[in-house]
């Protein structure tokens, strides 16, 4: 499954940038991220290829990390492919804790989300014809 | 068998004594005590006269308030014998003395009936946690001026038991001989203990396993309910917590027994009351405020209403060691860091102990006050352990709801939980800094 790096964050100015700054430095490259926020804190979410250094850079850098994994599905960038993984996962009884998508090539969209129960998730993709990915594939 | 009949007892007819009974011995003891302290002691003589009360005054313990308070600046200001109310070099056995590093050292003298008390106490102690003359007792607190040493010595002299002093220090030969001795009872300072068991596993032992101690009876500093999980998972033992001040005597004016829910105060020995910081008017049972304490027995230092500076509070109800001496609660910190918060007296440390039993944070946090609409707001900043799992948000509200549910329970306040990031939070080798107060009081 892919690994995605899920870091605690402050409701403080700069904050996000000193993050970014710190993958930086580490030389790690970020393909996707999206931050959760509430009042006080924040919660950002992200794709990286190198989650193993990502961890270690920000740890040593005082912030409170994990590494999580979540579930990623290739989808065609027409009106309505969602629409119909999240049906099906609606009507498997799959619930999602939350999910974030981003273009890949000019004619998919990745998927990426995490569920309580992700047993039977790779039946209903490839029954829809989608595709489940793995770490190697983003 | 029942646990009430295995219970051991070291002075079973005192221990067990009806509350009317130890009503009349503390009532007689105290119109004695107090007797000594105006007749032989200069500035009781004073104090007395200047409330306007002389010892025949004091009929019974309900007399108590009459008298008047000493702190601990009364005892510095008496260096070094001035609060003797015998010469020193009559009757007078030994001296010891606090460290004074905050200004002159207090001194306190016992007589050989003084000493034996203090025995007697520490001695029941050891019976509390099912020890006698057939045991061993490895004592590592320091021996010397500082009482601990010493006031264990004498409770294993008072109970016959074998005595071990090793004294603290040179820890890999306490672990030698407390693996070839087989020492049954370890006393010294919790922190003391848990040295002592990670040299020992350190030294390829595994104590719970290998050694026939069977209880450790810690004190003389603050110790939290984990650290005592720690020291009897890792030495294989019951540790009590026991409760002393050298001005009162040393270790042994109370301690837990075996059921280690509070700590059975010497009530013979010692009136223990627990009054509201601000008032000084006693608190219902329950309820924290400064201990104070009147020595109903000592000849040589004998002390009326000695304001001890901790907070701690009488637990109600009857104990199931079927002990009668009342149970004080450990101690959960000073007066000096009393906050007042919405009229309710809180210390720090009550929120401390609310937070331990969450393993999801950390034990660092800080209490920020702050005043909105003229109501004082508090909040609570407390950090995760890196295994917790804060990647679904839900998760994050649900341990802040827990934590403030926890508080408002034991505190009555309602009280905002921040969870904050590592860094936010002073770490510091001293005294961390735990309050901030930005209330314009």
């Amino acid at each position: 499954m892919p690994t995605q790096v899920t870091v605690f964050l402050e409701n403080e100015q700069g904050r996000l940038a000193a993050m970014c700054r710190t993958l930086a430095d580490a030389n790690v490259n970020m393909s996707a991220l999206t931050v959760a926020d509430t009042a006080s804190y924040g919660v950002a979410r992200l794709l990286v290829d190198k989650p193993g250094d990502a961890l270690a850079a920000l740890a040593e850098a005082g912030y409170r990390v994990r590494l999580v994994d979540v579930s990623a599905v290739e989808i065609p960038n027409v009106p309505g492919s969602l629409a119909l993984l999240l049906e099906a996962f609606d009507k498997a009884g799959l619930n999602l804790e939350y999910a974030y998508c981003f273009e890949s090539g000019k004619e998919g969209v990745v998927v990426v989300f995490r569920a309580e129960n992700i047993e039977g998730i790779a039946d209903i993709v490839e029954s829809l014809g989608y595709r489940l990915l793995k770490s190697a594939d983003l | 068998m029942t646990a009430k009949e295995q219970e051991r007892y070291y002075q079973q007819e005192i221990e067990t004594m009806s509350p009317e009974a130890l009503f009349a011995l503390q009532s007689e003891r105290l119109l004695a005590s107090v007797t000594n302290c105006y007749a032989n002691i200069p500035f009781y003589k004073r104090s007395m006269d200047a409330m306007g009360v002389k010892p025949g005054d004091i009929g019974s313990v309900e007399d108590l308030g009459k008298l008047p308070f000493t702190t601990k600046q009364d005892l510095r200001n008496a260096y070094p014998f001035g609060l003797f109310a015998i010469d020193v070099r009559d009757r007078v056995q030994r001296l010891h003395a606090s460290s004074g590093t905050t200004g002159n050292a207090t001194v306190c003298g016992y007589t050989q009936q003084d000493i034996n008390n203090w025995g007697d106490c520490f001695a029941r102690t050891i019976a509390q946690v099912g020890g006698g003359s057939e045991s061993i007792i490895q004592i590592a607190y320091g021996y010397g001026l500082f009482t601990g040493g010493l006031g264990a010595h004498e409770g294993g002299i008072r109970s016959g038991a074998t005595i071990l002093p090793m004294g603290s220090g040179n820890t890999r030969r306490q672990v030698q001989m407390m693996n070839d001795f087989g020492s049954d009872i370890l006393a010294c300072t919790p922190s003391y203990a848990l040295l002592i068991a990670d040299t020992a596993i350190e030294m390829g032992y595994d104590p719970a396993k290998d050694f026939k101690l069977s209880a450790a009876i810690l004190g003389a500093e603050p110790w939290s309910q984990g650290m005592r999980e720690e020291i009897e998972d890792k030495l294989g033992v019951m540790a009590v917590d026991i409760y002393g001040l050298s001005e009162v005597m040393g270790p042994g004016v109370s301690c837990e027994c075996r059921a280690q829910n509070g700590l059975h105060v010497a009530e013979d020995h010692f009136i223990i009351e627990i009054l509201d910081p601000e008032t000084l008017k006693p608190v219902p049972d329950g309820e924290f405020g400064e201990v104070v304490f009147t020595t109903l027995t000592k000849e040589c230092s004998p002390l009326l209403r000695y304001q001890t500076r901790d907070i701690s509070r009488i637990l109600p109800g009857e104990c199931s060691c079927g002990r009668t001496l009342r149970r004080m609660d450990r101690i959960s910190g000073r007066t000096d860091d009393m906050l007042i918060i919405r009229g309710v007296n809180v210390f720090p440390s009550q929120f401390q102990q609310a937070i331990a039993d969450f393993i999801e944070v950390t034990n660092h946090y800080e209490i920020i006050l702050t005043k909105k609409d003229q109501l004082d707001m508090v909040e609570l900043r407390v950090e995760t352990v890196p295994d917790f799992d804060f990647d679904e948000i839900r998760r994050i509200e649900s341990l802040q709801q827990r934590i403030a549910a926890e508080l408002k329970s034991s505190l009555q306040i309602s009280v905002k939980v921040s969870i904050v990031e590592p860094k936010s939070l002073v770490r510091s080798t001293g005294k961390a800094k735990r309050v901030i107060d930005e209330r314009q009081l």
